[in-house]
């Protein structure tokens, strides 16, 4: 008789799992299915002109941003998690250290925006520009790449680090040439969390990347405001450009070009996780990890 | 007396001098095999009056012992007796432990290891060590015996085949393993897998090769494949081993030594110490009545 309750116990709880996790499942796909039919559905053909009238100016900031923050913010990430997880010696600097870290998580991102703002651009006498955009980035990124980092090397086991110095290796050797490519697939799955937030981004680039949509298509000369490349000009990403055209821009489809933003940041997010994931399974198969 | 108080992190400037000393070490690896059994003298290491404390605790107590090149010596005792510990003080893996004190005097052919002269970057690629579970790196098999090699600073192709060749030859695995080098070293038994990490082991040319407990956690057949192994390997290098099972201490050692407590209770031949032991302690440990 017990039994009986406890199993049917039991199964109660396995049934209200499924229809949380469904419910779950139902509002992602819905909502997913929203921004997707209303972005692309109404869209016509200029929106995703490379132009001032369509998006593809966004859409090649938004890369070209998320990709500067990266090489700013991976090199440095991975740094400062290597060094909390194997130089830091425990005490006070360490856990003083350890308190930036969280606090720089958790800052709010007009706060850093505002801050880049300062320092960047009004300190700098620079005008808005791409850079700064990347810098501010950079900074909510940070804590993300260096935390995974310091997991990622925590949860290596100690034989790795054991065989290796037992061979005379140095910490360094063994840390370049073990332990980082032991802890490569879990830091990539930091690195796309980090670019998946540089990608959304939009109240720290506010006042640093600004929202000139402005880029000269056949004009190279780096040095030139509107060449594509050149770091230091203005550009709009699409997170941006989703709220500049919901509050401030006056066309008659600009309710239209901020769903189709949507939509297109979207896709883009998805196929940017799902690519980085395959990168990191093919890694750990290389390694034996899932033979 | 010496007093050393070793911190975790080995010193840089020792890791600066390890690269200098590459080519004399090398030098002197190619030819160490001919006068191994002419002008050296018969003991390896020298240990006198070694005092070592974790803390407060007294792990081991006034040991001295004199260990033979070219020969087996086990070290057996109990759980938490010491036999690893100073397993580990013989190329300094106790450097990582935290609050380890080291008095007394551990000589490695006459040179003190816990000198400040001694590099133990250096100490490490002379004295080997293969550990209680196979530890290979996530790496191919090819990579992890040329791991050694690499990062001594030899990259040359056709140098690395020859003696990830020699290496896999020397401990039986090279025809199983030949065409299946490029392939993750995770995937193979654990059998194999120790086989490689003494492997790798033997791909810098060690004089000593210390192994802790290396075939506890091994199936009987590749137990006595490593033990076939040892036997082979100590006429060219002195292998110090330490065992929980009496039975392989006798069978393969030449010299047997008895830890109890942080003492050395006992020291000889393999055959008087299981034949004859001198000490009541040791008598009842073999005979299986504590431990």
């Amino acid at each position: 008789m017990r039994n009986k309750v406890n199993l049917a116990k039991d199964k109660f709880m396995t049934g209200v799992f499924y229809a949380v996790a469904g419910f779950f499942l139902l509002l992602l796909f819905a909502f997913a299915g929203y921004v997707i039919i209303k972005g692309f559905g109404g869209a016509k053909l200029y929106m995703f002109s490379f132009t001032r009238s369509g998006i593809g100016n966004q859409f090649f900031n938004t890369v070209y941003l998320v990709f500067l923050s990266l090489v700013i913010s991976v090199p440095i990430g991975i740094m400062a998690g290597i060094y909390m997880a194997e130089y830091a010696k425990e005490g006070k600097i360490t856990k003083f250290l350890r308190i930036c870290i969280e606090t720089l998580s958790s800052l709010p991102s007009i706060v850093v925006g505002l801050f880049g703002y300062l320092v960047f651009i009004v300190a700098t006498h620079q005008q808005w520009n791409l850079f700064s955009g990347a810098l501010a980035v950079a900074i909510l990124s940070l804590p993300l790449i260096a935390t995974t980092t310091e997991d990622a090397f925590r949860s290596l086991p100690d034989s790795y680090k054991k065989g290796s110095i037992g061979m005379g290796a140095t910490l360094r050797q063994t840390i370049i040439t073990v332990l980082l490519p032991a802890a490569a697939p879990r830091i990539i799955t930091g690195v796309i969390l980090a670019a998946g937030r540089g990608f959304g981004e939009a109240a720290a680039l506010l006042y640093t990347a600004g929202m000139s949509t402005d880029i000269n298509w056949s004009s190279w000369n780096l040095a030139s405001p509107t060449c594509a490349l050149n770091p230091f000009r203005p550009g709009e990403t699409l997170a941006l450009n989703i709220w500049a055209s919901r509050t401030e821009a006056l066309g008659a489809d600009a309710t239209q070009i901020a769903n189709l933003s949507s939509a297109v940041l979207m896709v883009m997010v998805l196929a940017f996780s799902l690519l980085a994931h395959v990168l990191e399974h093919r890694i750990r198969r290389n390694m034996g990890e899932k033979a | 007396m010496r007093v050393n108080d070793n911190t975790i992190r080995a010193d840089e400037d020792l890791y600066e001098m390890q690269a200098d000393r590459i080519d004399k070490s090398l030098e002197k690896d190619a030819d160490h095999t001919d006068d191994s059994t002419a002008s050296r003298v018969s003991e390896k290491f020298s240990v006198k009056d070694l005092n070592l404390h974790y803390g407060t605790f007294h792990a081991l107590k006034d040991v001295s012992i004199d260990i033979d090149t070219n020969a087996i010596t086990a070290l057996i005792g109990p759980s938490g007796c010491g036999k690893s510990t100073f397993l580990k003080t013989l190329n300094r893996m106790n450097d990582f432990e935290e609050g380890i004190k080291i008095e007394g005097s551990v000589q490695l052919d006459g040179q003190e290891i816990y000198d400040r002269a001694m590099n133990p970057i250096e100490l490490r690629q002379r004295v080997g060590m293969v550990f209680q579970q196979p530890n290979p790196f996530p790496k191919t098999i090819y990579d992890n015996v040329a791991y050694g090699p690499r990062i001594r600073g030899i990259h040359k192709k056709s140098e690395l085949d020859e003696i990830v060749e020699k290496a896999l030859t020397e401990v039986g695995i090279w025809d199983e393993m030949k065409d299946r080098l490029k392939k993750s070293a995770l995937g193979l038994s654990g059998g194999q897998q120790q086989r490689l990490c003494i492997a790798r082991t033997l791909a810098v040319s060690p004089e000593v090769i210390l192994m802790d407990e290396p075939t506890s956690a091994l199936d009987p057949i590749s137990t006595m494949k490593i033990e076939d192994l040892a036997m082979e390997l100590k006429k060219k290098y002195t292998i110090v081993i330490v065992t929980h099972n009496m039975q392989q201490a006798n069978r393969i050692s030449d010299k047997t030594a008895f830890f109890l407590l942080g003492e050395l209770i006992e020291y000889g031949k393999t055959s008087d110490i299981f034949l004859n032991p001198k000490n009541k302690k040791t008598e009842e440990y073999i005979t299986g009545r504590f431990g």
